[in-house]
């Protein structure tokens, strides 16, 4: 029988499920290899059985506690789809703020319809088995981690820096040309797309293992950044992941 | 009202997070002795404060973090973005810099029409319920929608990196620059593409929409000179011309507890945006072959059937694949300036900016006050399908009535039908 896949969103902008489609050259492969059971932002139907289950988005309500838990539950496998589900993303800026205050700030005096709590990724609910990194995704990436678990192995997910890729890119380091960059820990995988187009990292796959986050704070005020600076650069994706801890 | 069938004593539906739509809204409709006693358009996305978010951010990061409200209109987001601290900084971009912009947006058109019209609807139209199953049963609709996607993505590679959350497109211009020899190449697999499109035209000819009509008041961006995307001002069918700083005036938010997206309203109830908005007040500037699509197709303006929605966006990707090959052609007549624009040297200050783009749904407002730093101060974002959720409502309380005596099922699937016509972007509208 073909693997069930499923795929969920919580809070988010759903551009990591839609880039999932654009696979074009194997998804017609693909759906010879699998059944995809559960996709409500292009399908009808949907089944509460399935093995795989891909998930979108940061949990910001409690509401989506118990159903990410269900899908923990029903799911062989779960994987976090994007920087909302792998680390929180964006969603955490928030966080920065009393909850009142995000709610006043949006809705004013009609707040009180409305609720949400601090985000936080996936994996500060229930246990997450793969990561699909990135703002958003890199398809080829999730094709490897498909391929991956169809045949039963650990995908394998690089655990050195961009600067890496950065280099094999031939790109001129960011630092050489007046600007700051996370690239130095953060988790490659995304082939240095950002510097290639001609900006910088600012990491949104997360840091790599045991990243020097010291060091890198002490390069970033090398380079003029203050403090505070160097903060907010660092709190655009992570601030749920670690960097606070 | 008049139809109403006595026999019709008692439906109920519930149609709880409505599919083949971007994020969550749900239907709910209760019909008691022929009288509808509920009938409700929600939202319950999960609200992800982008105001809020924002408030205390350098200006650098502006735009990278609200292209994040949308995965499907991130560039029209991060553009809109754009706009807005360009007004506030009093920046006014070069020629070029705006014929890069215009290609750009047009491959987000595409990429979002294509997928509305053949992965989101054609299902409806084909009895699926989803694009998946055609791949065996009309694989040649889902090759055209996924060549064609594909053609935006490589289009917004081209331009800005790539096409979700895009990456060179900055305040001031792009960090990045095609090359006219990769110019030359895109052109010729855009003129490539119009088999293609055809085919699209054709699928779509042969489909029988609802003939269901509401009169609304229509809004969109109008420009002088060209069928306004990324420039004019406010044009509405009922109030005439107004100022893009002066939004306010015209989208009047208030909120409904059923739904965390905020809903709008101008002259009357409700108004339309979107792509048979744009049609409706802007069709005479339409590239020609667009128009004849349009006459190929039945769209005549003023079209008041929101199930045409669809169609006006197939007209739409005509006009856009014939407006991306001129500016092509332009741009390769100007050639290509070196203008990479270095961060450090944008000339930030203090004040108030709003940008207005015509997103795929619709026009998209961003308002941003800046501080002495260039720290956002104060910030607003009026979506396209915040403004059609009112008269989304308003189309189901008139439709409602008309098929009441069709029975639960075929209530439900045509409410379906009419709330993917809008091709709502729901998370985007709650942001």
């Amino acid at each position: 029988m073909k693997p069930r896949v499923a795929f969920f969103e919580f809070t988010s902008c759903e551009g990591c499920q839609l880039d999932s489609l654009n696979i074009e050259a194997e998804i017609l492969d693909l759906l010879k290899a699998v059944d995809i059971v559960a996709f409500r932002e292009v399908k009808s139907g949907s089944s509460e059985d399935y093995d795989i289950a891909f998930v979108e988005g940061s949990i910001t309500r409690e509401s989506e506690i118990a159903r990410l838990k269900e899908i923990r539950e029903r799911a062989k496998i779960l994987v976090a789809l994007g920087a909302c589900a792998c680390l929180g993303g964006v969603n955490c800026l928030k966080n920065s703020l009393p909850m009142e205050e995000a709610l006043k700030i949006v809705y004013g005096r009609d707040a009180r319809y409305y609720d949400t709590i601090p985000a936080r990724p996936l994996h500060d609910v229930v246990r997450v088995d793969h990561y699909v990194r990135g703002c958003p995704i890199n398809t080829d990436e999730l094709l490897k981690v498909i391929k991956a678990l169809l045949l039963n192995k650990r995908p394998e997910i690089p655990n050195y820096a961009v600067c890496v890729e950065c280099k094999m890119a031939n790109n001129v380091c960011v630092y050489e040309r007046g600007m700051t960059c996370l690239g130095p820990i953060t988790r490659a995988g995304c082939g240095a797309i950002c510097i290639t187009s001609g900006r910088y990292c600012v990491g949104c796959r997360g840091l790599v293992y045991e990243a020097n986050l010291e060091s890198q704070k002490d390069i970033l005020k090398k380079y003029g950044l203050t403090a505070e600076q160097i903060s907010e650069k660092l709190n655009i994706y992570d601030s749920c992941a670690g960097v606070k801890r | 009202m008049s139809i109403i069938n006595k026999e019709v004593r008692r439906v109920e539906i519930d149609v709880h997070h409505i599919t083949r739509v971007e994020g969550h809204g749900n239907i709910s409709l209760k019909i008691n002795d022929g009288k509808i006693e509920q009938l409700l358009w929600e939202v319950p996305e999960s609200p992800r404060f982008f105001e809020a978010m924002i408030r205390g951010v350098s200006w650098q990061h502006v735009s990278h973090i609200v292209s994040r409200i949308c995965g499907i209109c991130s560039i029209s987001h991060s553009m809109a973005s754009i706009l807005a601290t360009e007004a506030a900084f009093g920046i006014q971009p070069s020629k070029q810099t705006q014929l890069l912009r215009k290609l750009l947006y047009n491959a987000e058109l595409l990429e979002s029409h294509v997928l509305h019209s053949m992965v989101l609807v054609a299902p409806d139209m084909l009895g699926t319920d989803s694009i998946f199953p055609l791949a065996e049963t009309h694989t040649d609709v889902v090759l055209i929608a996924l060549r064609l996607k594909k053609l935006a993505y490589n289009l917004a590679e081209l331009l800005a990196g790539r096409k979700t959350h895009p990456i060179s497109l900055v305040v001031g211009g792009f960090t990045k620059l095609p090359d006219t020899g990769e110019l030359e190449k895109m052109r010729v697999k855009l003129e490539h593409a119009f088999v293609d499109i055809n085919t699209v035209v054709e699928i779509v000819r042969s489909w029988k929409l609802p003939n269901f009509n509401r009169e609304t008041e229509y809004v969109a961006l109008k420009d002088p000179v060209e069928y306004a995307f990324i420039s004019g001002q406010i044009a509405s069918s009922d109030t005439g011309v107004t100022h893009v700083e002066n939004y306010l005036e015209i989208t009047n938010e208030y909120c409904v507890p059923h739904s965390t997206a905020k809903h709008t309203r101008n002259h009357r109830d409700s108004y339309m945006v979107g792509a048979l908005s744009r049609f409706n007040l802007n069709h005479k500037q339409l590239h020609p072959r667009a128009r004849k699509t349009a006459e190929e197709l039945g769209l005549v303006a003023p079209c008041y059937n929101p199930f045409m929605i669809t169609v006006a966006q197939v007209v739409e990707i005509v006009h856009a694949l014939e407006d991306s090959m001129d500016i092509i052609d332009q741009l390769l007549k100007r050639g290509i300036e070196p203008e990479v624009v270095e961060e450090g040297k944008i000339p930030f200050r203090a004040g108030r900016g709003v940008g207005a783009v015509e997103a795929p749904r619709g026009i998209l407002f961003h308002d941003y006050t800046y501080d002495a730093d260039g720290k956002i101060k104060k910030a607003n974002c009026v979506i396209p399908t915040n403004q059609n959720h009112a008269n989304i409502q308003k189309d189901m309380e008139a439709l409602v009535p008309l098929i009441m005596d069709r029975g639960g099922d075929v209530i439900r699937h045509i409410l379906e039908i009419l709330v993917r016509a809008y091709d709502p972007c729901i998370s985007c509208s709650t942001h």
